[in-house]
């Protein structure tokens, strides 16, 4: 049958200069999650299972980008930008990534694996207080992904989880840079919280795929490649 | 007089073509406001540390396409916003500006980016108490830059545009576009429009007596002897 209807733009609401996005063969999958959700360990899994199908899998994820990923790192080190510079800086990186490794690998026919992706970026900013409105226009321009993945973990257990790893809570995953509270453990449980509900909000507007991730890997695995399935058998 | 944005300081930016003579002009206003014991602090575009090496890096192996170029600037400058722009502003200095959010929306709108995302992306720095366009006729502007047979930068020339095969004439395309914009936003932005074609120092006195008329400049002097 004959296409009538033009497809809708894959955009959420800026077309991103010099691009086409209507001829991507590839599929994008986005895991979104905090630290400790196990995000990671289920792309690894989703690369093997794929890579033994046969398809060709790229990752990328944020602070990747070849053009301020250093410079970025840096700063965070230090801990010197303020807020709408920090997120200016994060959306040039993704940008970067987006049009030199997300766009031309999907071009190629890949399977994307996006180990987060602009709703982390936007949750953030909008915990620290960036205007709603300011930071969805500046990620208008992103590609709607093909299927997105929320793990979601109770702060109690992502805790568990990164102390098991690190022994250590991360000064950014605790959210320490705001203020919540002197007390990093505290802190921690404050910001994933408030992450948490701006994820809950987010999830009616893009409507995500949510999955628990409270449970053992392979569980999740399991769900996590049945509904892969389905997007890869998707046209 | 009190100030649209709210803050005891005040904004002057001077926007206009690259030899369109602003820079002179805002020198000029700075070292008037300097011999007059006012607190002044003069910024410029591209000047943060902290972007500065990201830009460099971006411009030298012509990374960048027109929403990273467009992005990378809006760090920096927020960068610089954030860290001496505002505060200033709350402290009550006037802050004078060589390029301001006007040269981002000039050339990115040329560049292609949505002029909608643009213009938001900015939306958090305060308009100006006064923006002077320096409005020299673009084969003035162009014949002050190119007379000294200058080495243009890539995308200083627009190269990135496929406008021309060679810098000079990329650049005279790249610049007559970014007029363009200026020109439009003349009139939608409340510039105060200077005539480029006059003598440096007849300017000079128009603009000051633009900045008395507009600021109590009395407000702004240093308390005590420095």
């Amino acid at each position: 049958m004959m296409k009538t209807m033009p497809d809708p733009p894959r955009h959420f609401g800026t077309q991103l200069p010099g691009y086409d996005f209507s001829e991507l063969k590839g599929k994008l999958i986005v895991l979104e999650g905090a630290d400790g959700s196990g995000r990671s360990t289920q792309i690894a899994m989703l690369k093997d299972w794929l890579e033994n199908l046969g398809y060709g899998t790229v990752n990328v994820g944020l602070k990747r980008s070849m053009l301020v990923a250093e410079e970025l790192e840096a700063a965070q080190q230090g801990n010197i930008l303020s807020h709408t510079t920090r997120s200016l800086f994060y959306a040039t990186d993704f940008a970067d990534q987006l049009e030199n490794n997300i766009i031309p690998a999907l071009r190629a026919g890949f399977v994307v694996l996006a180990d987060r992706y602009i709703y982390t970026l936007m949750a953030r900013d909008i915990v620290r207080g960036a205007d709603r409105a300011w930071v969805k226009s500046l990620y208008s321009i992103a590609l709607k992904p093909d299927a997105v993945f929320y793990l979601r973990v109770s702060p109690q257990l992502l805790v568990e989880r990164n102390f098991r790893k690190n022994a250590t809570l991360n000064y950014w995953e605790s959210g320490m840079d705001i203020g919540l509270s002197r007390d990093m453990f505290e802190s921690f449980m404050k910001y994933q919280r408030l992450i948490q509900a701006e994820f809950r909000r987010m999830q009616s507007e893009y409507g995500f795929t949510v999955i628990n991730g409270n449970r053992r890997p392979r569980a999740i695995h399991a769900e996590l490649r049945a509904k892969v399935q389905e997007v890869l058998s998707s046209p | 007089m009190n100030s649209k944005h709210g803050y005891p300081g005040r904004l002057i930016a001077v926007e206009g073509l690259d030899g369109s003579g602003k820079s002179t002009q805002v020198y000029l206003l700075k070292r008037w406001m300097e011999m007059r014991g006012l607190k002044i602090f003069f910024t410029e575009w591209n000047s943060s540390v902290l972007v500065k090496d990201a830009t460099r890096k971006g411009k030298k192996r012509q990374l960048l396409t027109p929403t990273t170029f467009s992005l990378v600037h809006a760090t920096d400058f927020a960068d610089r916003y954030e860290r001496q722009i505002l505060p200033l502003m709350r402290a009550g200095y006037i802050v004078l500006a060589d390029r301001y959010i006007y040269t981002a929306f000039a050339r990115d709108i040329v560049r292609g980016c949505d002029p909608r995302w643009v213009r938001n992306l900015y939306s958090f720095a305060v308009v100006p108490d006064i923006t002077f366009f320096f409005d020299a006729p673009l084969e003035v502007s162009l014949g002050r830059i190119l007379s000294g047979r200058p080495k243009l930068k890539y995308f200083e020339a627009g190269m990135d545009l496929n406008l021309a095969d060679n810098e000079y004439d990329s650049f005279k395309i790249f610049q007559g576009r970014i007029y363009a914009e200026y020109k439009k936003m003349a009139a939608t932005e409340g510039f105060t429009v200077m005539d480029g074609t006059l003598p440096i120092e007849k300017q000079q006195a128009l603009v000051r007596g633009v900045v008395e008329q507009n600021i109590n400049l009395s407000l702004f002097r240093w308390k005590g002897k420095q």
